[in-house]
């Protein structure tokens, strides 16, 4: 079966800047990709160039097996979510809806079904008739990602669709995603926020400078970066008197760190050291790798700098 | 510190091209509008009052007065028709009244003057069954007539001082006995002199001829004037309107982003525009009418049976003014850059086209400029309509400028909403 989406070799300049160079994205059906790079790394041109709006220099899409050029019939299975909560604010979420709905080829008794069925998804039924200017910036989230699925797309382009929202919201939107996954829907969305993506994600993809840096599953990533050995952090109640071979030391020696592959059989000898040297282990922590981690070995830089 | 709030707002200023223009384009490009308007008046600038004459009596007298008119600098005075078309050569025949009316009633001329039979043979008269000269007028131009009968009186003062002295003479005689034949040769020789050319321009006591302003057109309206109101306010603000509905309702689907989200569904440029455009139309229809049954409400307007008129001029007139509002929204790049660009312009057109200041009372070079306006040919339009009576086929002209302005605008937006498309 053909990929959902496959990107090759995407490049498109502005004037000096070099918006995209090279980037390189596959998306498999029914998988949920996160996009993820810096700021300026790429990400919107990349999926403005997705949704037609930026026209690449060099480079192919293809969307469900079809090359993407100019208006095409294949264009109509993209659904796009962008960044700023592009709504109608005067409009009722339902008016919303049912405008988006007809720019998207609904009418009639289809439309008022998918209306209906945004309304119950995105748990704003008891909110239809007033105008969306007096929602929340979660309600207005939701409405948001609910315009650009309604004609039930089969790949979905999500830019941002969880910022600045509250944790609650976020999750809410998760749900929705997840929901809209279940139902056959392939995603490709951009965020900010490493935790979620590192959890969410089936796939990564992570891009600087115009270039896709890695991809992959985020096991597959932390393998060929950071590696899979865990950080033992442990806090002593005094500094060590000397340092200890293989130990990282700070706080003037009352922290002590070591990169362990088996924790479970490198963790006993370590602390019988310490309890040789004289100290007593007054805390222990293990990090598993992070995609901060990750990113930050890649692209030298936190993501949002 | 406050030196460095200074720098913010000279830093601010700098930069912000609409408070540049706003602050010291606008108000000079406006002062030096109503400086040309406004210094003419009462001079050499003023625009000559075109009036027709028509010398029903052909006596020596009222040649006199004719000649006297047509030497006045402060009038065009028209005395034969134009030769038909295709016969240049073909001799014109004096002007008749109702040519005179009809010149009038097309706006050809701002009055007409009658000078009946008998005018001559009666004059100096101060009896009330003496002939009386008509001043056909159209009192859109409310100077116009009241100017040119002023300009009668004085003129048969300068023009037959004779006539007038030798009636004057006759009537002493009747009541106080004759003259000795050394006072009537003085007197002779007192009429030689004033039978040289008339100079001058007016002035002199009023009264000596019997003058009646007739108004041809606007007679029998309940209240003329309101419908040139109505329209130069309505065409004013619905090119506000316009400006910032239809330009700026584009320019916030570009800032909120729904243009970018419109444009990746089915929807295209083009049907945005002409869906704008067209919405805009119906609004501006609205807001003109609410205009005039407002007038016809509260000023006794009389809406109704002009309505083919109104309605064709308003739909041609909207159409051009929400087609304008595309235009300067596609020209700008943000609301701020609109409301600075649209107010100049607006604000120009309406004070170049007589939505301020009536184009009558300007020279005939602003006049002329005003027709680069799109407010000139609407108000033409719409005076044609309520004031001329004119057939709705007479306003092909304002129709076709105002229908090419349109197309023109539209296109002009089309191709500057390009940026909007993939880029």
């Amino acid at each position: 079966m053909t990929s959902a989406l496959h990107v090759t070799q995407a490049c498109k300049r502005f004037g000096t800047t070099q918006a995209l160079d090279g980037a390189e994205v596959t998306l498999e059906r029914g998988q949920l990709l996160l996009l993820l790079g810096p700021n300026g790394a790429g990400k919107t041109t990349l999926i403005r160039a997705v949704a037609g709006r930026v026209r690449l220099d060099r480079g192919e899409i293809e969307l469900l097996g079809q090359k993407l050029n100019g208006a095409n019939s294949v264009r109509r299975s993209l659904g796009i979510v962008p960044q700023e909560i592009a709504l109608y604010p005067l409009l009722t979420a339902r008016e919303n809806l049912e405008v988006f709905g007809r720019f998207h080829g609904l009418a009639g008794a289809a439309l008022a079904e998918r209306v209906q069925w945004a309304l119950n998804w995105t748990d704003l039924g008891d909110r239809d008739r007033e105008p969306i200017r007096g929602f929340s910036g979660g309600m207005k989230r939701r409405l948001n990602i609910a315009c650009g699925v309604l004609h039930r797309p089969e790949v979905v382009l999500l830019d941002e669709p969880t910022v600045g929202v509250d944790p609650q919201s976020r999750e809410r939107i998760w749900e929705m995603l997840e929901r809209l996954k279940q139902a056959g829907a392939s995603l490709v969305l951009t965020t900010h926020q490493l935790d979620e993506a590192q959890t969410r994600g089936d796939r990564i993809v992570i891009i600087d400078h115009g270039k896709t840096i890695a991809a992959g599953t985020f096991a597959e990533l932390v393998e060929r970066t950071v590696g899979t050995s865990r950080q033992v952090t442990l806090t002593l109640d005094r500094p060590l008197p000397k340092p200890l071979d293989g130990l990282a030391m700070d706080r003037g020696g009352k922290t002590v760190r070591i990169q362990a592959a088996d924790v479970a059989a490198e963790l006993p000898p370590l602390l019988e050291r310490v309890r040789a040297a004289g100290c007593l282990v007054e805390d222990v922590a293990v990090q598993s790798p992070t995609l901060q981690l990750v990113f930050l070995h890649l692209t030298g830089r936190e993501l949002r700098e | 510190m406050t030196v460095t709030i200074l720098r913010i707002f000279w830093l601010h200023l700098r930069r912000d091209r609409v408070v540049w223009v706003l602050t010291f384009i606008v108000p000079v490009a406006f002062f030096s509008i109503f400086a040309l308007i406004f210094a003419g008046q009462g001079k050499s600038s003023t625009p000559p009052v075109k009036v027709a004459v028509v010398d029903e009596d052909g006596s020596d007298f009222s040649k006199k007065l004719v000649a006297a008119l047509e030497k006045d600098k402060g009038l065009r005075v028209t005395t034969r028709p134009e030769a038909p078309k295709g016969e240049p050569d073909r001799p014109a025949v004096p002007l008749a009244r109702a040519d005179a009316e009809s010149l009038v009633r097309e706006g050809k001329v701002s009055a007409a003057i009658v000078l009946p039979k008998g005018l001559g043979a009666s004059f100096p008269s101060f009896a009330d069954d003496r002939p009386t000269i008509e001043v056909l007028a159209d009192t859109s131009d409310p100077v116009a007539p009241h100017v040119l009968a002023g300009m009668l009186q004085g003129q048969v003062m300068t023009a037959a001082p004779d006539a007038m002295m030798r009636g004057g003479i006759e009537q002493f005689e009747k009541w106080g006995g004759p003259l000795t034949p050394e006072q009537r040769k003085v007197i002779a020789t007192a009429e030689q002199q004033m039978k040289q050319p008339a100079q001058g321009e007016g002035g002199g006591p009023s009264g000596l001829v019997a003058v009646k302003v007739i108004d041809v057109l606007g007679q029998e309206k309940s209240n003329p004037v309101i419908a040139f109101y109505a329209a130069a306010f309505a065409v004013l603000f619905l090119l506000f309107s316009c400006a910032n509905g239809a330009g700026g309702s584009l320019l916030e689907e570009v800032e909120n982003g729904t243009l970018d989200r419109l444009l990746s569904t089915n929807l295209t440029i083009t049907q945005l525009l002409v869906g704008k455009w067209i919405s805009f139309i119906m609004l501006g229809m609205l807001q003109v009418s609410v205009m005039f049954v407002w007038g016809w409400l509260v000023f006794g307007l009389d809406l109704w049976s002009h309505l083919p008129g109104f309605l064709v001029m308003t739909v041609v007139t909207a159409a051009a003014a929400a087609a304008f509002g595309l235009m300067i929204g596609t020209l700008c790049r943000s609301r701020g850059q609109l409301a600075g660009l649209s107010t100049t312009v607006i604000l120009l057109m309406s004070a170049l086209g007589g939505s301020m200041f009536p184009r009558f009372l300007m020279s005939e070079q602003l006049q002329r400029l005003g027709l680069l306006t799109f407010n000139a040919w609407a108000l033409d339009g719409y005076q044609k309509v309520f004031w001329r009576d004119a057939p709705v086929w007479e306003l092909w002209p304002q129709v076709l400028v105002l229908s090419g302005l349109t197309v023109g605008f539209l296109i002009v937006a089309r191709l500057l909403a390009r940026r909007w498309e993939t880029v």
